[in-house]
Parts: C-alpha cells; sequence; structure tokens
C-alpha cells in the first residue's frame, strides 16, 4: 500500500503549542462562486510570513477571534509565497462571522496540517486533475504548483466540471491556461447558462465523466489521478478511473470531515481506521473503499 | 526492576511525606454514598480508601482537565497560552495497573506526531503509584492485558498482608523512597512467597474474561451485524461511558467572549463521539447522524483503530463503563456476542 503518511509533521507556523494560533492580516476579498470567496492572508510577523511552508492539499485551522476555529483547504500554491490563498464557502458559525470581517481585519491561522499531495513522488508522472464543483479548491494549490514545476511532471491534465459556467471556481485564470501547450485543461459544463442574462457558453457542456473518452493515451501506469469533489461525482470519476486501468493507489482523494484541533488529539475527524487530519485528508482509492464511512 | 517493601505500620507516614513533592491525589470513599470513591486530594492519610476498586471518574481528569483554559485572546493582540496548573506537582496514589495503562495510553495519543503541551506539562508534573487490587465481577483487565504493568508508574504498590511490596520504577520513584529510607524494609524470602500467593489468589479471581484475538478483523468482519442497529435502539447516547473511560480524549474547543466582544477565551472541553453533533460539518452535514453509527464508531474506535494506530486497544478493563451506562449496556457482553455471531438472535428469542 502507498504511504501518504508523512510521519515527520512539521508545523512551520508553530514551535512549542501546536493550538496557537498567529496573527494574520485579510489582504482582500473577491467573490467567486455563489457563497464562495477568495481570501488572501498574511501573517503580521514578517519572518514567519517568509518561511511559513507548507505542501499543496494541506489545510489550515482558522480562527475567528472570539468566534471559533475552522478548517480550511488552502488553494495557493507553495511555490508562490508570501501570501496565503483560501476560497473559503459560507457554510457554518466561523465562515458566517469571516464574512463580516473586511480587508485590514485580523484572524488567527494556524498550521499548515494534513499529509497533502505526495508532490515530490508523482515526480516524472503525469498527473490527472479531475475536479467537481467546489473540488476545485484544494486542487488548484496542486495544479498551480505541478506548473511552477513543470520539468517534474509529464503530462498535466485538468478535467474540471460544474453545473453552470458561473459556478466554474478560478474561472478566468483557468481559461487562460487553456492557452498554454504544455496543460491540458479541459472544462466541461452541465448546462450552458445559469439564466439569459449570462454570458454565452462557449465551451464544452456534459458532464465530467465525458472527458474521460479523450484519455484513451493516457500512460496511466505513469500516472496519478487527484480527484477531488461531492459525492456523486466521485462514484461515476472513480469508476472511470479504474476503467482507464489506474490502480487504486494511484488514485489520490481529498476528504473533509470536522478537523477541530488538526492534530489527531480531539476525535472529531476520524473515520474507519483514520484520522483525517493527521492520515489524510489526502487518500488513495485503495484507503477509501477500505473505509465503510469514508465517502 | 528496583524493589522494596514498606511495612503498614509505616504507610501513612509515607503518604505524609509524599506532601512535600506535591499535591497528593488519593481514592477516597464518598461521604453521601458508600461504596462509590472518587480522586480526591488527601489532607490525612486515614482517608485513603485502601479496599476500593474503581473511581467514578479515572485519573485521567488531573492531565487533560474536563474543562480548560488554553489562551487568552484579544483581537488586536492574538492569543496568550494558558496552562490550568502548569506549576502544580501532584502525586496519583493509589492508581490500579488498568489507570496505569490508561495513563499509558493517553501518553501516546498526546504526544503522537504532536505534542499536547496542556497535557505533557502536567504530566511531567505528575508522579504515578500504583497499588495492586483484587478484581470484581466487572473487571476484565486481565482479557486486556492490563492486569499488570512493568512501566508506567513511579512506584507500585502490592499487598502482601503486613506490608507492600514497592517496586520502583523511575528515578524519581527511588528519591521519594530513598526521602524516607527509614520507613522500608529490605525484601525478604517469606514475602516473594506471599507475593506469588497474591498473585495467584489474585489471578484466580477474574470472573469476565473477553477473548481479543483477532479482535479487530471480527470487527471488521461485523461491519454490518445486525448487532450495531440493536445497540443504537439501547443506547441513549448520554456519553456516561466517555466520560469515565480511562482512555477517552476527545475534546471540543471553543471560544468564550468577554462583554467588550474583543478579548476572551479559548476552552477546551471533554467531548463524546456518542453525542449527536459530534461528527456534525459546517453546511449542516452530520456523519454519524444515526446513533447506531455512532455507537459503533466507539466500539471500533476502542477495538480496532487504536489498533491500527497504536498497536493496542485502547480498553483497559476497568469496568466503568459498565458500571455507569443507565442502559445496563456491557461491553463484554456486546463484544462476545459480536465474535458469536448472536446478538440477534438472543435478542429476538
Amino acid at each position: 500500500m502507498l504511504r501518504l503518511n508523512h510521519h515527520e509533521h512539521k508545523s512551520y507556523t508553530l514551535s512549542e503549542n501546536p493550538y496557537k494560533p498567529e496573527l494574520a492580516r485579510i489582504i482582500s476579498v473577491d467573490p467567486m462562486v455563489e457563497d464562495n470567496y477568495l481570501f488572501r492572508f498574511r501573517f503580521e510577523d514578517a519572518q514567519l510570513n517568509q518561511r511559513f511552508q507548507y505542501r499543496p492539499g494541506q489545510f489550515m485551522e482558522l480562527s475567528v477571534i472570539g468566534v471559533g476555529e475552522s478548517p480550511i483547504s488552502i488553494s495557493s500554491t507553495p511555490s508562490r509565497p508570501g501570501v496565503i490563498e483560501m476560497c473559503i464557502r459560507r457554510a457554518g458559525r466561523v465562515t458566517n462571522a469571516l464574512y463580516r470581517l473586511k480587508p485590514n481585519d485580523l484572524i488567527g491561522l494556524r498550521g499548515p496540517f494534513g499529509n497533502g499531495f505526495p508532490m515530490k513522488k508523482m515526480n516524472g508522472n503525469s498527473l490527472l486533475i479531475v475536479a467537481g464543483g467546489l473540488g476545485m479548491v484544494p486542487l488548484r494549490s496542486a495544479l498551480l504548483y505541478a506548473l511552477d514545476n513543470r520539468q517534474d511532471y509529464q503530462r498535466i491534465i485538468l478535467m474540471y466540471g460544474t453545473r453552470y459556467p458561473d459556478y466554474l471556481l478560478f474561472r478566468s485564470e483557468l481559461e487562460a491556461l487553456a492557452l498554454r501547450s504544455d496543460v491540458e485543461c479541459r472544462l466541461i459544463v452541465e448546462k450552458s447558462a445559469l439564466s439569459k442574462d449570462t454570458p454565452e457558453w462557449h465551451g464544452r457542456t456534459g458532464l465530467v465523466t465525458d472527458l474521460f473518452d479523450d484519455l484513451q493515451d493516457l500512460d496511466v501506469q505513469k500516472s496519478y489521478a487527484l480527484v477531488v469533489g461531492p459525492p456523486i461525482f466521485y462514484r461515476f470519476v472513480l469508476s472511470k478511473c479504474l476503467d482507464l486501468g489506474f490502480s487504486k493507489d494511484r488514485i489520490l482523494m481529498s476528504l473533509e470531515r470536522r478537523m477541530e484541533c488538526g492534530i489527531g488529539k480531539c476525535g472529531h475527524c476520524e473515520i474507519g481506521n483514520k484520522k483525517v487530519c493527521t492520515d489524510g485528508p489526502v487518500f488513495t482509492y485503495w484507503d477509501v473503499m477500505n473505509l465503510p464511512e469514508m465517502i | 526492576m528496583k524493589v522494596s517493601k514498606l511495612p503498614k505500620a509505616n504507610v501513612n507516614k509515607f503518604l505524609e511525606s509524599l506532601q512535600d513533592f506535591g499535591e497528593v491525589i488519593i481514592p477516597k470513599e464518598k461521604q453521601e454514598q458508600p461504596g462509590v470513591y472518587m480522586f480526591d486530594t488527601m489532607t490525612d492519610p486515614s482517608e485513603v480508601a485502601w479496599e476500593y476498586l474503581r473511581t467514578i471518574i479515572p485519573p485521567k481528569k488531573y492531565l487533560t482537565k474536563p474543562k480548560e483554559v488554553i489562551f487568552k485572546f484579544d483581537s488586536q493582540r492574538g492569543f496568550e497560552e494558558v496552562i490550568e496548573d502548569a506549576e502544580q506537582k501532584r502525586v496519583l496514589f493509589g492508581l490500579h495497573p488498568c489507570d496505569i495503562h490508561g495513563i499509558k495510553i493517553l501518553d501516546v495519543v498526546f504526544t503522537h506526531q504532536y505534542t499536547d503541551p496542556y497535557y505533557t506539562r502536567r504530566r511531567n508534573n505528575t508522579v504515578i503509584i500504583g497499588l495492586s487490587c483484587i478484581p470484581d465481577e466487572k473487571c476484565f483487565c486481565k482479557s486486556m492485558h492490563t492486569d499488570y504493568t512493568e512501566d508506567g508508574f513511579d512506584l507500585a504498590l502490592s499487598d502482601i498482608g503486613d506490608g507492600y511490596l514497592v517496586a520502583i520504577g523511575t528515578s524519581l520513584g527511588d528519591d521519594l523512597v530513598a526521602e524516607r529510607a527509614d520507613l522500608f524494609t529490605e525484601v525478604e524470602e517469606t514475602d516473594r512467597r506471599k507475593y506469588l500467593d497474591f498473585r495467584k489468589k489474585r489471578n484466580q479471581s477474574f470472573k469476565l474474561d473477553l477473548d481479543i484475538d483477532d479482535l479487530p478483523y471480527i470487527l471488521d468482519l461485523e461491519q454490518h451485524s445486525p448487532i450495531w442497529d440493536e445497540l443504537g435502539k439501547r443506547c441513549l447516547t448520554c456519553g456516561s461511558c466517555s466520560m469515565v473511560c480511562p482512555t477517552c480524549y476527545c475534546f471540543n474547543v471553543y471560544d468564550e467572549l468577554n462583554l467588550d466582544a474583543r478579548s476572551g477565551r479559548r476552552i477546551k472541553q471533554w467531548d463524546a463521539c456518542l453525542f449527536k453533533d459530534y461528527a456534525l460539518v459546517a453546511g449542516g452535514h452530520n456523519f454519524r447522524e444515526d446513533r447506531a453509527e455512532r455507537v459503533k464508531n466507539r466500539y471500533y474506535h476502542k477495538q480496532f483503530r487504536m489498533v491500527e494506530q497504536y498497536g493496542k486497544p485502547s480498553c483497559v478493563g476497568c469496568g466503568r463503563c459498565i458500571n455507569a451506562c443507565p442502559a445496563g449496556i456491557d461491553v463484554v457482553e456486546v463484544l462476545t456476542k459480536v465474535r458469536e455471531g448472536s446478538y440477534a438472535e438472543t435478542e429476538s428469542s
């Protein structure tokens, strides 16, 4: 079994107390899709901000001071240091309170936590990145990281599907990628328009699984599939990956649970025989299929 | 291991001498409830309930507190670490082997990969002194291989009639003995024999047995056993079993705001996986909405996930959960029936 579990968990923001949040400032807040906004943060401590490192696929614990903490995926890439980007959905108590804050307000951040995607291990392989809906949030970090280290990977293929064009996260950024010859960026939407007022969609319509028809030439022995999306998406995409011939330990998924402490102590994110916060959030399909409660 | 002997006539003097090290915590009988015991601060050595078998709450309450402040915060200055009792030295006296094993498990959980400074700070200031016991009908530590321990204590006392054999487990334990060397005597041949007799008597006293061979595998096979739904119907999900469990460590973290609405405290508080909102995530999805799922999770955590993650189960056979359950659920009975595949049959007959 492929071991994604990095036993040496180094926390770059903290030394002694892994529960201690560090102050960070909101640099900007930009609306994305529906209730999703892109927040940019910077640690108040300039030195800390400089040396802060993480891996794509890791998460942080974000504190709205006086309200509480919430685990949030990192959407930026460590290859572009200085700013931490998180695409945050207004979903619970903490994120609702975060939406009342403005640029220049202070929050708390601690982490990074979790294993993240094994970017080094995947060197020399092709990456098939398959995202559904909000699944793009953690995958954007892996995508940008791979693009910034282009020579380390063979083909980089992004297949991203949403219900409507307006629901595509990071849409303009991804559409710009379509112009690059070193990345195969394929976007697809179920319905071409949310309403009559929205601009026309010239891309493909259908389901993200339709895009698998174009992958017959992919060397699955030398590829990894990074798959993140809603439960229904997994059901169909995983079987497509298996049909292509991917072995179960070359299919990587990122799971969401209530990672309250982030450091494997509080118990809330434990499922089957794993802790999502320290054994994950990235798991192989083999791991996941052996855990009855996983998805 | 170095072993010495403490005659019973000298025990109280020894207990008094421990107060020089720190607050001495002993098993006491509750005045208003005879036969019910608790760990509490010693004011006089005569308060020690030597015959006690299990306290309501295990000694974990001194290491991972039921509720504690972990930070003070201010919206502009950020978070300032608070460790309650950080400097408080304590002697936990009279712990049975099951409770020492419980602490050994907590030690692993709270230091694995990341170190929890709240637990470890208090743990490092804690002396552990064990005490032998004779099991009752709810003890199954022998089945869990926690009826005896070679480590995890500074001193361990075994009752041999006229005195205690004192196993010295650490350098600190050795210092505690050396401090009152006048109270201790050499171990003689007759003492050794008395100890062997005691072991024999104790081993023969176990009435409850649980077969844990292959238990993780059995549980994996029985993921869909009807037992879990049956248990879901019986269990009140009150969380009593978790509160009284020497190895249950789950907690919640939340903020309490002062009236100025900009400063306050971050609190860490015991939680239980049986509570309905335990696996609730933002947006309202509950990964274990179903009561049966939550009960099942507790069993799988103790006997399956812990084995996978840390190499041994996190049940020490102390019998507290059997004692505490208002619905009369008995962990040994449940796991035995899971193994036999007989739960549904006995329920319907």
